[in-house]
């Protein structure tokens, strides 16, 4: 499957947008990514291994705080967004 | 009766004229127009986001448009906050902004609050506007923003914006969800780099900002399919748009059906800003740029570090050596601890972290160059360019 990883988040990444992963669910989808990227573990998960609150993740259009969570079972063709909250807009 | 013959709007010939291509659309029509010219909007921030928005919101006939800001137009903001102008660098942007609003549209009311938004003055200011389109910048103030709407009943016509990646929603209806639906909590300090670190499109907030202007107008107007429990996501390099569905969450601290938001709070706090406390164990072992120049002039043995991006290194550079704050950890073994650094980047921000990072990882002699390079250009070489 494709998650899709916001710009703020790329640099922990190897700079990369998109990134395939094989996984039957969300929860190893992302550890599928995080084992790839490391640097990206702390930007994600706080430092109990939840997903941080401000941080969300949409399986296609959907939250998965809606969904199983990390159980939610994902299909090759779905597409994983990691959507953090960014702040700009002024200076 | 008086009083209310005389809220009673109506148009005058010029006004006919001026709308004339919103009146002949039956979506809008004179009675939207008239909706429009009663409808009192506030405009957190004109900046980037808030440029797009009050020049449009101006220029549709919004009749009373109210802008708070207290930052004063400099040479940075021009590539993207197109309300002001040249001329206007040094002047407040509250006073360049209503100048060129009253140019564009000169029936409309302009209100001008030159203030901080705060937990002290927000809901007092909230209640006199209908609608309140947040451009700020920083987090503090969206949490601060979207509470205040939340406990007014107003609705938050959001935008946010990264580089070149843009969010835009409408928050805190009735029926709809709030922005602590989406994060209920905000990124601890240092962790998201801000746009004076990250820098940002200049197109972007206009695309993000024109965005937040349409979304306004159709509440307005009571028509279309406001954004309501939809997150617009805005790529411009890839000029792509994505949808994410919102829910509003029951549990949610301000909107949910049992709120522990019942008053605002201190934003900054929420936000693990501490001030001065976060600053002073640093201060020692900071150097300023007079400093520096001072000691290379000497011919002190100063090991200079830039923690800046190679394309910034390339706008203007002190001959340092360069390695991106991110990079750091992992290049660390580059560097000599016997050596005495001084770290820079262009403001002191991110030298400042990576000056921590250093003296955890046991390097002792570690200086902060204050003000970064922005400094150096300021007061040591105005040759060096400013970014």
């Amino acid at each position: 499957m494709k998650i899709l990883v916001p710009t703020p988040l790329r640099q922990y990444a190897g700079k990369q947008s998109t990134i395939n992963v094989q996984a039957a669910t969300v929860g190893e989808a992302l550890n599928a990514l995080t084992s790839s990227y490391p640097d990206l573990r702390r930007h994600l998960y706080s430092d109990e291994g939840k997903l941080r609150a401000f941080v969300n993740v949409y399986l296609n259009d959907e939250d998965i705080r809606y969904l199983q969570q990390d159980q939610t079972a994902v299909k090759d063709s779905d597409t994983l967004s990691i959507v953090p909250s960014i702040a700009g807009g002024s200076n | 009766m008086a009083g209310i013959a005389e809220k009673v709007a109506s148009l005058s010939n010029e006004e006919i004229l001026r709308y004339s291509r919103h009146l002949i659309m039956p979506e809008v029509g004179m009675e939207g127009q008239l909706k429009l010219k009663q409808a009192r909007v506030l405009c957190i921030g004109a900046g980037g986001l808030g440029s797009p928005l009050a020049l449009y919101l101006g220029a549709a006939g919004v009749g009373t448009l109210g802008i708070v800001d207290f930052d004063v137009v400099d040479f940075t903001n021009l590539q993207r906050q197109v309300i002001h102008g040249t001329s206007d660098v040094g002047r407040k942007k509250l006073d360049s902004a209503a100048d060129t609003l009253r140019e564009i549209n000169p029936n409309i009311e302009i209100r001008k609050f030159e203030t901080r938004l705060s937990s002290a003055n927000a809901l007092e200011l909230f209640r006199e506007f209908d609608i309140i389109a947040d451009g700020t910048d920083n987090f503090p103030t969206r949490y601060l923003v979207n509470d205040a709407c939340v406990l007014t009943g107003k609705p938050n016509v959001y935008g946010s914006i990264f580089r070149f990646e843009g969010q835009a929603s409408v928050f805190a209806t009735k029926e709809g969800p709030c922005y602590r639906c989406l994060y209920p909590e905000p990124p601890p300090p240092g962790l998201v780099p801000s746009c004076a670190e990250g820098g940002v499109l200049g197109i972007l907030p206009g695309l993000v900002g024109v965005i937040q202007a349409t979304e306004t107008i159709k509440l307005i107007l009571g028509s279309g399919e406001p954004l309501i429990g939809r997150l617009l996501l805005v790529d411009a390099l890839s000029m792509r748009f994505r949808e994410l569905k919102l829910r509003k969450n029951p549990d949610c601290p301000a909107c949910g059906t049992h709120p522990t938001v019942t008053e605002l709070i201190d934003y900054n706090q929420f936000c693990g800003i501490r001030g001065e406390e976060a600053a002073a164990p640093t201060a020692m072992t900071d150097i300023t740029v007079e400093e520096l120049k001072k000691r290379l002039d000497r011919g002190d043995d100063l090991f200079v570090l830039d923690v800046r991006e190679p394309h910034e290194y390339q706008i203007c550079n002190l001959g340092g050596y360069l390695i991106p704050l991110n990079d750091l950890p992992k290049r660390v073994s580059e560097l000599d601890s016997s050596k005495e650094i001084v770290v820079h980047c262009k403001m002191g921000g991110r030298s400042a972290k990576a000056a921590d990072f250093l003296r955890q990882s046991g390097f002792a002699k570690v200086h902060n160059l204050t003000g970064g390079i922005t400094a150096w250009a300021e007061r040591i070489d105005p040759k060096v360019p400013k970014y």
